[in-house]
Order: structure tokens, then C-alpha cells, then sequence
């Protein structure tokens, strides 16, 4: 979409976009590029030069097991994660868009988890869940034992999983909802004309017209699982236990902060960065889509 | 509409009801949990009832993790964040929509990327610039031949070096260089009828009259939404503040909630870091009530 | 007060052209309507005088200053929009004095010359309104106000009353005209709404496909119009229009079936021709009159004051406009009677009036 009416003068146009371009050439372009030279020599932690290895870093972590354990972590916690995020929030929305008694109780309180920082609701999760208080350590007092993400890698997992999936029923509820109220009321009334039920007109009307956002949301979601999960993890389960919630992110950042392997981390970051950028690609081919429905 | 579906309705409102429980379950045991004195917090079950310690549980973690200063930084960082976001986005959005230079398009694409990689999958090389954040023009300098002709001639040799961390600008800086509030303003602006700003010609506004005169106040809801989004967004970070803060003196409130997370050993002090928690998290909450039209109005506005 | 000289103006975008070399003068105080189709070029021309657009192509001078270069605000124009395109976030005061805000003219003059203009409009009680709070006859007087404040050289409306129901917008033609009166400025009015333009009017433009057709007093438009075009596009009903072929010692109408007789006037045997003739100008006889054309109703339009007839004459649709009382019935048989000075005759292949025929027309032996 374009304006037909514009101002002529080029230079004022430029000039109001030069902090934006400053910013991120600074912090965006230059730190991205540094990343791909990084990845392609060996650094040094502490200065002192740096050696180019062209494709060894990346070669020497995909033959590490650890790594490939971090991608099929992070890979379980996203798909995973975002699928009980989304059905819980499409579920929710979907009901409280047939506008009953109290719906606007619903709309107003199942947003505020999108308020919440990660790592405080993982806070909270953490005493919820915790093994020995809390309230999941009810489970150990029947059969002890069962559960204690602190030594179990599934329980752990299990954790964040439901930390995140807290926080982003939330997030996709709101766009559930908005994409449920743009429906047009005489198009619910047509099909109720038609002699179509509730639930069938879901299904024949309500859904389809809402799939865009559900490809939009399934990006954003999986996008997210990757960086928003880090508070969670750092806080919960600090990767453990034996490695097993050792998501992507979190794995960089330990890598290069804490094991001072800069070349390892930015070649990591290299793999993570074209992860998204397919996904973004993959959301665009369906963005064009949804153009059809206006 | 007359419809009588007793059976689905019913489902409906238990449905609801449920995930109501589940939402608000963690800030009611948070909240309760605050209150209770060290043995009951522990109590397996711990009991729903709320206990008589709240303001002394408040008070320690407010003592302990220092969080005075921290909830300040983190008004800081967030309110900078969100001005800086609201500011610079309009320029830039105003730029890309209003005008018709050579290379806009590319400049469209140059900032339409950023969208796409977050912060945290470049953290290692942004924290080298934000090391001193003059890197890359010393680099280019380096790079052209520049530095080398400057000394040269004038014989000072150039060594460009600004570091940022432990300070507001770079905590604040890397967060704002994104376009999340670019495409936002754009989406509005596109909105706009072409009359308005031909009237303005008309009546002899030129390009920077409009934008403060007329674009500015239309923009004032966007300017809410927008402003909102990135407070909430900035006050929950954390891998960023915790690279760049080494000094407790620039911590934000989020990232203390790593001191607060009980030692293992000894009971853990759970009643502690809830009161923590629940401080923590009470400010963004507030905005989220306070400004839920703005929040869902902006989210939604994204999306296109 | 100015006067207007457009020389040979054109304008393309991309690769399409809109506007196809125009010549006009509009003369200094003068009221010019410019109509046509929508997509005719009509509004890009009035933005091109305006400095909206930029001109491809030709000059145009206002007061014998070329104003090709100069932007909006340094023409001496002043516009009223289709959709107002009033501020939202202003109030009623703040819209109308925002330009000479822009011209830095002193806030206490500001107020004065605010006040005067919101006197003549009537729109003293609605200063401090926003724009929201308006009726659209109230939004169209703002944006008038707008225009006026500047004491502007030349007036430029922009289709004005599309917006408005039916009634308000006569009311608003008629204080337009009545302003125009008093301040006596130059003013360029756009439409597609015949009845708009020919009222409002000292002079009318036509235009089509990026040309002009015609220009002339609406009477002139009426009653001669220059081409095809120009006589269906002005009047309603249209014109009805009936395909014939010159022939010797006449002219076949309707595929052969009917024939006029008259002189040739050097046209070759063969020319395709159009004959044309205004439904109110057709007058109903009993069938069978003698001279008449005999028809078949269609469908009776019922206007109140009067109505129109659809009829089938040889299988092309006609039509007949009336202010007798009459009761046909459909299918009933019905006598038409044309008198010669009402034909108009254009050119099938150009579209362009032939008046040769006009004085050598006899009684037509239909």
C-alpha cells in the first residue's frame, strides 16, 4: 500500500529517518554481521586476535551431542508449549466471544498473564510446582517421589512448559478474541438463517475465518518459545537437570558468557538466526494468503 | 439472536470458569504465600488462608534484593524505552510513508528485518558494541583507510571508544533498535485520507508543520498503545539488563529475582520470594489493567 | 479576483494518460463547473490548477502567472474537499484559522478574521465543536470557512455536496451560488452531477476520457450539445439515440424499419449517423396519428410532477418524458410525435454534431 500524496522534499524525508538507521546499524546490522565473521574464525575471549576456521565452528557443533540435545529440547518445549498455549487460549476465546453472562469478567482477567515478566512467573511456578512445597508436592506425599523436576528431566521440562504456557494463553487470547469480534455479526446471523448450530457454525464459519491468525500466532509463538524462554529456564531450572531443559538460547548465552566460547555461541547464533528467518518466510507465504478473505 | 442451548451454555460458562481459576490461581497462591510466616509457606499443602506476616514478608524482600533502586532502573529503562520507541518510530514511519526518496524501499527492507531477529539469538556480538559502542565507525575507519590517512595527517591517532555498560543508554539503546513501532505508525498513517494532508498544503503546511501539527495529535491513541506494549515489554526483559549490568547500581528489578530464588539446603525462605514476586510483578500488572484497551488495541494493530 | 489560462495541460501517470491536452480560459470572477464522468480527468485537472498534482505536460497561468512550479499555498487557491478532509483533532475555530496560523499572522487578527468568516457562514455557535460533533451541512460550511479565510484568488471545489442527502445539498447549492455573488471570486466547481452543474454554472465545462468536450452556458449545453457525448451525458432521462444510415433522398432509422426523409447535405450514401431527441421534447398522441410513430409501452415511471415512458419502438428502448396525466397500461399502443428542430444528429464514427442537417430537415415521413 502506498500514499498518493507526498511531501517533495527528499532530504527532510531522510533526516527523519536517520535515528532509526543509526540505531540500527549500531545495534542491529554491525552486532549481526559480527556475528557471521565471528562463527567463521576462532576468537580470542579476552582480545588478542582471532583466527579464520571458515566453517570449523559450525562443524564442531553439529558433531556435538550436546547441541543436538539443546535442538531437540528447545524443538519439544516449542511445539509442545505453543500447542497447549494456543488450544487453551482458542478454546477460551471462542467461548467468551458467545458473549453469555460474565464474558466481560473473562475478557478483562484472561489477559493479565501477558503483563508478567518470565522470569517472576517462573518464580511462582517454581514454589507452585516445587517438590517439597507448594502445591504439585501434594503428589509426593501419596506416591513419593513421582515428582521433582529438580532431578527428573521430563518433570523439569514439564515446568517450563507450563510456565510458558501460562504466560502466552494470555498473549494468544487477545489476538483469538479480536480476530473472533472482526467476524461480521451478519455473516454468524446468515449462517443461523441457514439452520447451522452453534458448533457447526465454528466449524463451517468462525474457524476458517480465523485460520490467518492461527498461522500468524503459530509463528509468533514458536518465535517466542525460543527467546522468551530464557527468563523461564534461567530461573527454574538453569538448563538442568543433566542438561535436559538446555534450550537453544540459554545455551548461547552460557556458552559464550560463561565458557567464553565467543565463535561457538555466534556460530549457534547463526544456526538460530536462519531457524527464524525460515519461520518468518514461512508466515509471509501465508500472510499473502490471507489477503483472500479482506 | 433467540438461540436455547442450555447444554452447550452450560459447558460454556464451566469452561470459562475453569481457565478464570487457572488464571488467577498464581497470583492469589503468590499473594497468599507473601503472607505466611516460614513454616506454613512449607506446609504441604500450604493453606489457602492467608497468614498475618505480609508487610514484614514484603519489607524483607524489599530489603534484601534492594529493591528500591532496582524497581526505579526499571522505571527508567522501560519509560525510556517506551518514549524513545514512540519517538523514533514516528520519524521513521512518517519518513517511509511520506515521502518518495531514492533507496526508500531499501530503507523499508533495512528496517523490516530487524523485525524478524530478536535481541536475544545476537546477544554475543551486541554486548562487543554496547562494549563500546563506537566499535563499528572505528572499524569502518579502520577498514577504509580513513584512520590511517587522519593520522596521517593531522597525527592524532583515532581510537573512537564509548562504553555503555552499566549505563541507562545501553540498556536502553539495543531495546529501542528495533521496528515493531515503525510498522505500527505505518498501518495508521496509510489510514489516513490523502485530503488531510493535501488540505494542509493547501493551507501552506509544509512537511514538518504537518507532522507536529496534524499527524502528531492523530497519532496520540497509537502513541498509548505503543507506548504501553514497549513499557511492558522493556520492564520484563532479562537476558539483556543481566549481560550489561554487572554493577548492582544499574540492575532492574526483574533480573533481581535470581537472588531471591530460595538456597537449596536450610527451609527455603519461599514466603520471601513471593513477597519479592509479587512486587516484581505488581507494577506491570497495574499497567496491564489500567491500560488493557490501549494493550489490545496495539497488539492487534501489529498483527497487519 | 484572478483569471485562469490552461494551455495544452496534460498529465500521465506512469504509463497511462488521464488528462489529454486541455485548453480553457476561465475569465476572472467567473463560476466554472467542470463535469463528467467519474475517471474523466476532471479532478485531476482541478488539482493540477490547485498544485495537488504535478503537470506533465502545457502551462498553466493564474492572473498570467505561470503557476506550474509554485506550491499549493503559493498559488493564491483556496480548495473545499469531497470528504471536507477537516482536521478531527481541531476545533471548528482552529480548522478554519489553521493556514494563517501557518502564515504566522498575529493570534488577535487570528480571532478577528475567524469570527467575520463564522459570521457570514452562521457557524458562530459552533467554534469551539470538533469537527465529530458536526452535521455534514455544518462540516461543509467549516470547510468553506476554511477556504474563504485566506481571501484566496481563486476558489477550487472538489465535488463539495457528494456527501450530503438530497435536501441539504440544494440548500447548500443555492448559499454557494449566493456566496459566490458576494465575494465575486473566481471559482472552479467539479461534479458528475448534472443538476449541480447546471445550476450552479455561469459557465460549464464537459469533459470525457481526458478531453473536453464542450464548453458553453448551460443553456447552450442543453440545448446543442457538441457532440454524442455531451447529449446523452446531460439530461435525465438521456436523450434517446436511434441508429440510422444516410441513404438517397433520406435517412433508414431503427436496422430499416423507419425512414426520414430530408437532403443528404453531402454526406456520401453509407454514413452511419445517430439521431437524437430529448424524452421531453417527444409528445404522446393517440396511435395510428398520422406522422406518428407508433410504439409499445414498456413500464411507466411515476415521478409525481410527472413521468416517464419506456416504450419499444422496432425493438429499440425508447423513452418519453411527460407532465400529462395519462394511464398506460403495459403492452397498451402508443403514437409518438418528433418535431424536426428538436433532432440532433451526431456522427456515428466521431461522436461530433453534424448540423448541416438541422435547416434542411423536412417533415419527417416516418
Amino acid at each position: 500500500m502506498e500514499k498518493r500524496v507526498t511531501f517533495s522534499s527528499w532530504t527532510i524525508g531522510i533526516l527523519f529517518a536517520v535515528p532509526q538507521l543509526l540505531l540500527i546499524f549500531t545495534f542491529f546490522y554491525w552486532p549481526a554481521g559480527q556475528a557471521v565473521y565471528w562463527s567463521l574464525t576462532l576468537q580470542q575471549p579476552w582480545g588478542g586476535g582471532n583466527i579464520w576456521v571458515g566453517l570449523d565452528n559450525f562443524r564442531s557443533i553439529l558433531v556435538n551431542a550436546d547441541y543436538w540435545n539443546s535442538i531437540t529440547a528447545s524443538l519439544v518445549f516449542a511445539g509442545i508449549s505453543t500447542g497447549l498455549a494456543m488450544f487453551i487460549a482458542l478454546v477460551l476465546a471462542a467461548l467468551t466471544d458467545r458473549q453469555l453472562a460474565g464474558s466481560r469478567l473473562y475478557r478483562v482477567v484472561l489477559i493479565w498473564p501477558y503483563g508478567i515478566a518470565a522470569p517472576a512467573l517462573a518464580l511462582a511456578f517454581r514454589f507452585i510446582l516445587a517438590p517439597e512445597a507448594g502445591f504439585l508436592s501434594v503428589v509426593n506425599r501419596m506416591w513419593p517421589g513421582i515428582w521433582d523436576p529438580g532431578l527428573d528431566g521430563a518433570d523439569a521440562m514439564a515446568s517450563i512448559i507450563v510456565a510458558f504456557s501460562w504466560k502466552y494463553v494470555g498473549y494468544n487470547f487477545i489476538f483469538f478474541l479480536a480476530a473472533f469480534q472482526a467476524i461480521p455479526r451478519s455473516l454468524i446471523e446468515a449462517a443461523a438463517m441457514d439452520g447451522s448450530g452453534v458448533i457447526r457454525r465454528f466449524w463451517d464459519i468462525q474457524f476458517p475465518l480465523i485460520t490467518p491468525t492461527i498461522f500468524f500466532l503459530l509463528v509468533i509463538n514458536i518465535t517466542e518459545s525460543f527467546q522468551d524462554s530464557f527468563g523461564i529456564v534461567d530461573i527454574m531450572t538453569s538448563g538442568g537437570p543433566a542438561n535436559a531443559t538446555n534450550l537453544m538460547v540459554y545455551k548461547i548465552y552460557s556458552d559464550g558468557f560463561k565458557g567464553l566460547d565467543y565463535s561457538g555461541a555466534a556460530a549457534q547464533s547463526i544456526i538460530l538466526m536462519l531457524l527464524i528467518i525460515l519461520l518468518t518466510i514461512f508466515q509471509f507465504r501465508f500472510i499473502e494468503r490471507r489477503v483472500h478473505y479482506g | 439472536m433467540v438461540e436455547r442451548t442450555p447444554l452447550l451454555n452450560f459447558f460454556t460458562h464451566l469452561i470459562l470458569f475453569i481457565g478464570f481459576v487457572f488464571c488467577v490461581a498464581p497470583f492469589l497462591i503468590v499473594a497468599i504465600a507473601a503472607s505466611h510466616n516460614l513454616k506454613d509457606v512449607n506446609d504441604v499443602p500450604m493453606s489457602l488462608l492467608p497468614g498475618s506476616d505480609f508487610w514484614i514478608n514484603i519489607k524483607t524482600a524489599w530489603v534484601t534484593a534492594d529493591l528500591g533502586p532496582k524497581l526505579l532502573n526499571s522505571f527508567i529503562v522501560a519509560g525510556g524505552v517506551a518514549a524513545g520507541k514512540v519517538i523514533i518510530s514516528a520519524l521513521t514511519a512518517f519518513s517511509i510513508v511520506y515521502f518518495r526518496f531514492p533507496g526508500r524501499m531499501f530503507m523499508f527492507w533495512l528496517i523490516f528485518i530487524t523485525l524478524m531477529l530478536p535481541l536475544e539469538v545476537r546477544i554475543v556480538p551486541t554486548y562487543a558494541v554496547v562494549a563500546n559502542v563506537l566499535s563499528p565507525y572505528q572499524a569502518i575507519l579502520d577498514l577504509t583507510g580513513l584512520s590511517w590517512l587522519i593520522e596521517k595527517v593531522s597525527g592524532v591517532q583515532v581510537s573512537l571508544n564509548l562504553g555503555l555498560l552499566n549505563s541507562y543508554p545501553g540498556l536502553i539503546l539495543p531495546l529501542v533498535a528495533t521496528a515493531t513501532g515503525t510498522f505500527l505508525y505505518r498501518q495508521f498513517f496509510l489510514t489516513l485520507p490523502d485530503e488531510l494532508t493535501e488540505a494542509a498544503r493547501m493551507d501552506g503546511a509544509g512537511p514538518l508543520r504537518f507532522f507536529i501539527d496534524i499527524l502528531l495529535p492523530l497519532s496520540r491513541n497509537n502513541m498509548a498503545a505503543l507506548g504501553t506494549i514497549m513499557f511492558l515489554w522493556a520492564w520484563n526483559q532479562y537476558l539483556w539488563p543481566l549481560l550489561i549490568t554487572t554493577d548492582q547500581s544499574h540492575a532492574m528489578a526483574v533480573t533481581e529475582l535470581k537472588q531471591l530464588i530460595p538456597n537449596v539446603g536450610g527451609t527455603p525462605e519461599w514466603h520471601i520470594a513471593m513477597a519479592g514476586t509479587l512486587i516484581i510483578m505488581l507494577p506491570p500488572l497495574l499497567v496491564v489493567v489500567l491500560m488493557q484497551r490501549w494493550i489490545v488495541r496495539g497488539l492487534v494493530a501489529t498483527e497487519k | 479576483m484572478a483569471s485562469i489560462t490552461i494551455r495544452g495541460v496534460k498529465k500521465n501517470y506512469a504509463k497511462t494518460q488521464v488528462v489529454h491536452g486541455v485548453d480553457l480560459d476561465f475569465a476572472s470572477g467567473e463560476f466554472v463547473v467542470i463535469l463528467g464522468p467519474s475517471g474523466c480527468g476532471k479532478s485531476t485537472l482541478l488539482r493540477m490548477i490547485a498544485g495537488l498534482e504535478e503537470i506533465s505536460g502545457g502551462t498553466i497561468a493564474i492572473d498570467g502567472t505561470v503557476v506550474n512550479k509554485l506550491e499549493p499555498r503559493e498559488r493564491g487557491c483556496a480548495m473545499v474537499f469531497q470528504n471536507y478532509a477537516l482536521y478531527p483533532h481541531m476545533s471548528v475555530a482552529q480548522n478554519i484559522g489553521y493556514s494563517l496560523k501557518v502564515a504566522g499572522v498575529p493570534s488577535a487578527e487570528r480571532t478577528q478574521r475567524i469570527q467575520a468568516v463564522a459570521r457570514t457562514l452562521e457557524l458562530e455557535h459552533l467554534l469551539d465543536r470538533k469537527p465529530m460533533a458536526l452535521s455534514g451541512g455544518q462540516r461543509q460550511r467549516v470547510a468553506m470557512g476554511r477556504a474563504m479565510i485566506r481571501e484566496p484568488k481563486v476558489f477550487l471545489f472538489d465535488e463539495p455536496l457528494s456527501n450530503l442527502d438530497a435536501k441539504l445539498r440544494v440548500q447548500m447549492r443555492s448559499e454557494i451560488r449566493k456566496l459566490h455573488r458576494r465575494l465575486n471570486v473566481t471559482s472552479v466547481f467539479v461534479t458528475h452531477d448534472q443538476v449541480e452543474a447546471m445550476t450552479l454554472a455561469d459557465r460549464l465545462v464537459v469533459m470525457n476520457g481526458g478531453r473536453v468536450e464542450q464548453v458553453g452556458t448551460p443553456g447552450e449545453i442543453y440545448t446543442r450539445p457538441a457532440s454524442r457525448f455531451v447529449a446523452t451525458f446531460v439530461g435525465a432521462p438521456a436523450m434517446n439515440m436511434l441508429e440510422g444510415t444516410v441513404e438517397l433522398g433520406g435517412l433508414s432509422l431503427l436496422g430499416g424499419s423507419r425512414r426520414l426523409a430530408m437532403s443528404r447535405a453531402g454526406l456520401p450514401v453509407g454514413t452511419k449517423v445517430a439521431m437524437g431527441i430529448r424524452p421531453e421534447a417527444v409528445r404522446l398522441v393517440a396511435p395510428d396519428t398520422a406522422g406518428a410513430l407508433n410504439a409499445t409501452v414498456d413500464l411507466v415511471e411515476e415521478l409525481g410532477a410527472g413521468r416517464v415512458i419506456y416504450v419499444d419502438l422496432d425493438g429499440a428502448p425508447f423513452s418519453v418524458m411527460t407532465s400529462e396525466a395519462v394511464h398506460l397500461e403495459p403492452g397498451s399502443t402508443v403514437g409518438l410525435r418528433i418535431s424536426p428542430e428538436d433532432m440532433h444528429f451526431f456522427s456515428s464514427e466521431t461522436g461530433n454534431r453534424l448540423d448541416v442537417f438541422k435547416a434542411s430537415v423536412p417533415e419527417p415521413a416516418l
